[in-house]
């Protein structure tokens, strides 16, 4: 139960204001089953479905009062939803928008039309690209066959039409390596013809499939009140995000499956306080802005040369 | 009519301050302000200190100063890329490192926003939002909702920013705007050496002249305005040529990066570009 009391000893979480809207709005579909995925999507996994155009018509006219900042997309594979090429053209009247792909399955004609859309724009339309290491060796383990290579291409594909895609690769690899790693990430994109190359890491989610594929959250591992202290809570989604699915306005994209993560079906009704009392909130809390499109790292580690 | 110049971070670069200084008071300004960040990136810290008590410049507290003044351990820019972190740690232990106790004192000292009256609009002088010193706001990823929202919130009409180091400006309902008055500091990602202030001018009419004026100016009222003080605000973002030679010269003297003094030769961001976003990334060369 979702009920802030006085007495509630548990981390309770305030927005003070909506900067970030999510959509899922390709739900739960994807092309591909990634062993990492925290919420398991996947060709067959149709337990969330797709959010319509007029769908996030009516989501983005309710976060006009609300003076949402900015727009974020994901699935799933948000390329698989048919009308997703005229929700991004349609939330670049209102907004700066962010979408997160695999980067497998885009065509040139959606492309061309979403360049137009944000030359048009005052706003910045950025694509987040999956791709979970420099090497197929590193990838296409926890992404499946041929993927490294087909995102690459997806990749190429963006850079030719003008955009700087964002690549956001889980750390699928022990810390310590990723100075190396992101040098080497850094070479192969500029050797594939991506000459100033962005690139995002983030931390691995132990829910959904990677629960599998390495391990849960221990029932230790949680945020207790004591952590609050002094802690920039600004640094976790949860304080300035919601996510929009067809079950109605989540606490947050990494929590959907969770219990007691739909805290309405308005926006304005899902801006409380929410507890965050789940594993995954210890890792959004030891990284930082984990969702927000720079990169992050343990907070409070040294600065990576 | 009133004038009043506003300058953005200064990041150290005392040669553009003193040149600005002469062209704000060559323009008329009647005042000038300077919205924080007095350090970082340029050589010799305590040189713009005695420029801006000279000249009188009231001073909001940017995070940087926040950082020099209580001695923190980082400059609280809200980089979050590693790369960006790198660069921006070496610049800030330099200039901590040579910015005198006394001037740390005075960072100490200043207010976090400055708010005034120009004609009847409500001017609020922050560093990066009205509602936290380190936030960027930039043009492209900041939608013009989430503005009228702060100057709700805020209740200002003017709503003057700098912290992200690229000017722009965006017109909100009822005549109200927002400003980003771009910075003294270093180029602007343009492949220019010159830097950028901004002017603020009100402009006062007592009744409206004509049909057309009226609707005109009707429109670029405050809400709040009362029927007899008609006025408007001009905006100009003025270019600042200086001895950016001298300065790259310096900059090489105090060992600080190379990756710096090349941006302030070619005019090209070099350092601490993952914060941006894809179209002000774009329009930069690297």
């Amino acid at each position: 139960m979702n009920q802030h009391s006085p007495t509630d000893q548990r981390p309770w979480i305030a927005i003070p204001h909506l900067d970030h809207l999510w959509f899922q709005v390709a739900g739960t579909l994807c092309n591909l089953t990634c062993a990492h995925c925290f919420i398991s999507c996947s060709p067959k996994n149709d337990s969330f479905g797709f959010l319509s155009l007029s769908d996030v018509q009516r989501r983005l006219e309710e976060s006009v009062p609300l003076g949402v900042k900015e727009y974020y997309f994901t699935g799933g594979e948000p390329f698989l939803n048919p009308e997703l090429t005229a929700i991004l053209i349609e939330t670049l009247r209102y907004g700066p928008a962010t979408v997160l792909t695999n980067g497998t399955v885009l065509k040139d004609e959606w492309l061309t039309d979403l360049r137009a859309a944000e030359d048009a724009s005052i706003y910045s339309l950025e694509f987040r690209v999956s791709i979970d290491g420099c090497s197929p060796e590193m990838n296409d383990p926890v992404r499946g066959a041929g993927t490294f290579a087909r995102a690459m291409k997806g990749v190429a594909k963006l850079v030719q039409y003008g955009f700087l895609p964002i690549i956001t690769a889980a750390r699928v690899w022990p810390i310590e390596q990723d100075r190396a790693i992101v040098d080497r990430f850094l070479e192969v994109l500029r050797d594939a013809g991506y000459a100033r190359p962005r690139l995002k890491i983030l931390p691995t989610l132990h829910l959904g499939a990677e629960e599998t594929r390495t391990h849960g959250y221990l029932p230790s591992e949680r945020v207790t009140s004591d952590m609050l202290d002094g802690y920039d809570q600004s640094q976790l989604v949860c304080h300035h995000s919601r996510v929009v699915t067809d079950r109605g306005v989540h606490v947050c994209p990494i929590l959907i499956e969770s219990h007691g993560s739909v805290l309405g079906q308005t926006l304005s009704e899902s801006l409380v306080p929410f507890a965050i009392e789940h594993g995954a909130c210890t890792t959004c809390y030891e990284y930082g802005a984990i969702c927000s499109n720079a990169s992050s790292q343990p907070l409070g580690q040294e600065a990576l040369g | 009519m009133m004038r009043i110049a506003l300058l953005g971070g200064l990041y150290s670069n005392y040669l553009a301050l003193e040149a600005a200084l002469v062209d704000a008071r060559r323009r008329g300004c009647e005042a000038i302000y300077c919205l924080g960040d007095l350090g970082a990136f340029g050589p010799h810290p305590d040189r713009a200190f005695p420029l801006l008590h000279e000249h009188g410049v009231a001073c909001v507290r940017g995070n940087y100063d926040d950082s020099i003044g209580r001695e923190l351990a980082d400059c609280q820019c809200g980089y979050t890329d590693p790369r960006d972190n790198h660069f921006a740690q070496l610049s800030y232990d330099y200039t901590l490192a040579n910015t005198s106790p006394a001037n740390r004192a005075w960072l100490r000292s200043l207010p976090g926003e400055i708010r005034f009256d120009l004609g009847s609009y409500r001017v609020l002088l922050c560093h990066g939002s009205p509602r936290r010193t380190n936030e960027f706001l930039w043009e492209s990823t900041t939608s013009t909702h989430f503005l009228e929202h702060l100057a709700d919130e805020h209740e200002a009409d003017v709503i003057c920013g700098t912290h992200t180091g690229i000017k722009w400006r965006r017109d909100l309902a009822g005549g109200r705007m927002f400003v980003n008055v771009g910075v003294l500091g270093r180029p602007e990602n343009d492949g220019r050496t010159n830097v950028w202030y901004t002017l603020l001018t009100h402009r006062r009419h007592h009744a409206p002249r004509d049909g057309i004026l009226e609707k005109s100016l009707a429109l670029c009222d405050p809400p709040h305005a009362k029927r007899e003080d008609y006025g408007e605000i001009v905006v100009e973002f003025i270019p600042i040529e200086y001895d950016h030679q001298r300065l790259a010269a310096e900059m090489r003297a105090q060992r600080l990066p190379e990756e710096f003094i090349e941006t302030i030769i070619a005019g090209w961001w070099t350092t601490c570009l993952e914060i941006l976003p894809a179209k002000e990334r774009r329009r930069g060369r690297w």
